[in-house]
């Protein structure tokens, strides 16, 4: 079962329905990705909705999201499959005395065995968006373990054999490019940068999240965090804070973003004490700020 | 050179152009970018590429300006029309008419580019010439004026209302480029335009001419440079031989085999973490390129190893407090040049007397465990050379580097000592380029044995 996009402007349609904005560039690649199924793979700043992307193709295609978060030390038996031991040790004591040959081929079948994101994955009747979360967290071998499901959908359980994707899921993998990625796993990728967005866009995505926000408010907001993100920080402010800046602001009740608004409620945009000293010595906020 | 692309991406990006609308050039870009192109850093590149070969059909459907008139205005009249050309700009902008825009850059190009067909350039020149004659300060302050809404604006404003009219001005500027290549397209094909243009990607660009742009491209580069080398590097450590045999919990593990010996145990290897001493040339001349050194030094130090780094121009100082992980870098290099001594006379680069306070002052900093790399052009104007003490620290350490950002070709010009010291030196290399620069990383933080001294 595929879904019943028939062109990107499908793809953006059914993205900007979930409340995810897309530009032609990712309603592209998400197509291409459907069609010739092949895995996404978004790198970018963090909190730029890379993520978010998969929450949002998950809802728009009437899939299960399957999520494989990935952490330093991230194996085989996390993020595939693992005999299910305790299962297997009460099935030999169960009938001790039968003969092993049996047993042995009976505690290596499919019921012993516990599924990972990734098994369940290409297991699943339905299809489904399966989501590797930050991958360049993973060291260079863990990598490898991808390699057989993003190109062929199946995986290779030696007691069992090759498992065979039933239906092919749409996969997307992030990364924060902390790391480079090998070229084995960006060459079965289709490559998708995702930058911070542009005004307009940001402009939308508040338009879109926070819609009691003014419109004159959220071009300003829009157009400050832009100017921000120019200031080389430590962490400049995600599109998540944006959305919790312009929140801020509402609940406040702040109509007008005035030199004194923003360095009050600077500490929702940046999360480093340095950041912030830095942005409003940048802007010219310290007069302003309480001292 | 270039941006790597495999036969498999080609393939990809064949089958891939089958699910493109080909009539929207945006979409196609969508396409090969996705499949093509893998890293973030090539994309500009790669887009750059993408605009002489697809992006520029439009400005053919514009009316009645022939490619090349090659008519430049009269001397008497181009004030005047340059002020008009401002005032039409500022229009245009304001009111976001994009066609208007398009026209009035295309009048100018055809005024002023001066362009003569058949020339094998990529056009920077051009819209030069162009540019010498849209005054762009001039513009960016009528934007400014133009924009200015409230009377009565806070700093903020203000900043916003500077950024936007940058972005204008900006525009402008992306709108004039595309129209010089576009013509030049026209004229040669796309083929050559294209080989002509040529931009280098990051890891090819010249460190010591960098301009700011390309500046923040590379320090953007370096981290996640620095992460790779660090795993590979420690990965190469890891995979090192085995420890030797543990004879004591050898017989021991045997007594659970009756004595005998069937599990031999092995000490496990020790792993020397590389202690790395950075001697730096922070002269004016040498600024740009130590940065770099150093931002990918302490980038791989946060990862790997203990680094201890030290400033010179005519004296030297440590200077590796001023730099960490909770200390923003631009910050750091502002207390070192204010705090560190690192001038004993006049501020001219003195290698002799740099490597005399080292021995003298921070001879513990070297141990038979540490890599010491030098950075600079060896330009010691005509100071006594100080091989003596350059002799002791490379005798001392586990092995010694030397970096020079200059060309080989002009190593030894003028008051150049590179050889003295190159022959004191396990590798030396000149370094320019991220590329080269990994390359050498790569080379030196491997765990080598004692140095096999080359003779010279």
């Amino acid at each position: 079962m595929t879904t019943h996009w028939n062109n990107p402007s499908d793809v953006s349609n059914a993205l900007a329905a979930t409340g995810y904005l897309t530009d032609e560039r990712i309603a592209q690649v998400v197509y291409l990705a459907d069609k010739l199924d092949k895995p996404i793979l978004a790198e970018g700043p963090a909190g730029v909705g890379k993520t978010a992307l998969a929450l949002a193709l998950a809802q728009a295609a009437g899939r299960e999201l399957v999520r494989l978060q990935c952490y330093e030390g991230l194996d085989e038996a996390k993020a595939l499959y693992e005999w299910d031991y305790h299962k297997q040790l009460l099935r030999l004591q169960a009938d001790e005395g039968a003969a092993w040959g049996d047993l042995e081929g009976d505690i290596f079948s499919e019921s012993f065995l516990l599924e990972r994101p990734l098994l369940h994955a290409i297991r699943s009747p339905e299809p489904v968006v399966l989501l590797i979360d930050e991958v360049d967290r993973v060291e260079v071998e863990t990598e490898a373990l991808l390699l057989e499901i993003l190109d062929a959908f199946q995986v290779t359980i030696p007691e069992l054999g090759t498992i065979t994707a039933v239906t092919k899921p749409i996969v997307v993998l992030t990364s924060n490019n902390t790391r480079e990625l090998s070229e084995a796993l960006k060459r079965r990728c289709l490559y998708l940068y995702v930058p911070y967005p542009s005004i307009e866009r940001e402009r939308a995505i508040l338009a879109e999240r926070v819609p009691e926000l003014p419109g004159v408010l959220a071009d300003k907001v829009a157009r400050t965090v832009s100017a921000i993100r120019e200031i080389p920080l430590r962490k400049a402010p995600s599109v998540s804070e944006t959305i919790d800046w312009a929140r801020t602001l509402l609940v406040l009740g702040i109509e007008d973003l005035d030199d004194v608004a923003t360095s009050d409620t600077l500490h929702v945009l940046l999360k480093y004490r340095t950041d912030i000293e830095k942005v409003a010595k940048d802007l010219s906020l310290d007069a302003v700020a309480d001292g | 050179m270039g941006i790597p692309v495999s036969m498999v991406e080609v393939l990809d990006a064949a089958s891939a152009i089958e699910h493109t609308d080909l009539e929207d050039p945006r979409y196609l870009k969508a396409t090969l970018g996705a499949t093509l192109i893998k890293n973030a850093r090539h994309y500009d590149a790669f887009e750059s590429a993408f605009d002489v070969f697809f992006g520029l059909a439009t400005s053919a459907t514009l009316p009645e300006e022939t490619l090349f008139d090659g008519v430049v205005g009269q001397p008497g009249d181009i004030q005047a029309s340059d002020s008009d050309l401002l005032d039409s700009l500022v229009d245009a902008l304001m009111t976001d008419q994009r066609d208007e825009l398009r026209r009035l850059i295309s009048r100018a190009v055809s005024l002023y580019a001066g362009m003569q067909p058949g020339r094998p350039v990529g056009g920077r020149y051009y819209t030069y010439r162009v540019l010498r004659r849209i005054d762009t300060d001039e513009l960016l302050a009528r934007l400014l004026a133009a924009l200015l809404t409230v009377e009565d604006e806070g700093e903020i404003d203000q900043r916003l209302r500077t950024n936007e009219a940058e972005s204008l001005v900006q525009s402008v500027r992306d709108e004039l480029e595309r129209e010089v290549t576009a013509r030049l397209v026209a004229d040669r094909g796309p083929r050559q335009v294209a080989a002509s243009r040529r931009i280098p990607l990051v890891e090819d660009v010249d460190l010591m001419h960098a301009t700011r742009a390309e500046i923040e491209d590379v320090e953007r580069a370096i981290g996640p440079l620095a992460r790779k080398l660090a795993t590979r590097l420690a990965q190469r450590r890891k995979h090192g031989a085995k420890g030797r045999l543990d004879v004591r919990r050898t017989i021991r593990r045997s007594l659970a085999h009756g004595g005998v010996l069937i599990d031999p145990q092995f000490r496990a290897p020790r792993t020397a973490k590389p202690q790395i001493v950075v001697l730096c040339d922070v002269s004016g001349s040498m600024a740009t390129f130590a940065r770099f050194t150093m931002q990918l030094t302490y980038a791989i130090a946060a990862e790997l190893s203990k680094v201890r780094v030290f400033g010179f121009i005519d004296g030297l100082d440590e200077v590796t407090g001023y730099f960490g992980t909770d200390v923003d870098f631009a910050d750091g290099l502002i207390t070192m040049s204010r705090e560190a001594d690192l001038v004993r006379r006049d501020g001219h680069s003195d290698y002799g007397q740099s490597f005399e306070d080292m021995w003298e002052n921070y001879a513990d900093a070297i141990t038979p465990r540490t890599s010491v790399i030098i950075t600079g052009d060896a330009r010691n104007n005509y100071r006594r050379p100080g091989v003596d003490y350059l002799d002791r620290i490379v005798e001392r350490s586990r092995a010694t580097f030397w970096l020079n950002p200059e060309p080989r070709r002009y190593w030894d010009t003028g008051d150049s000592i590179m050889s003295m010291y190159a022959d004191r030196c396990d590798i030396v290399e000149q370094v320019r380029t991220l590329r080269q620069l990994e390359a050498f990383v790569e080379r030196a933080a491997l765990p080598t044995m004692r140095r096999p001294r080359i003779a010279s």
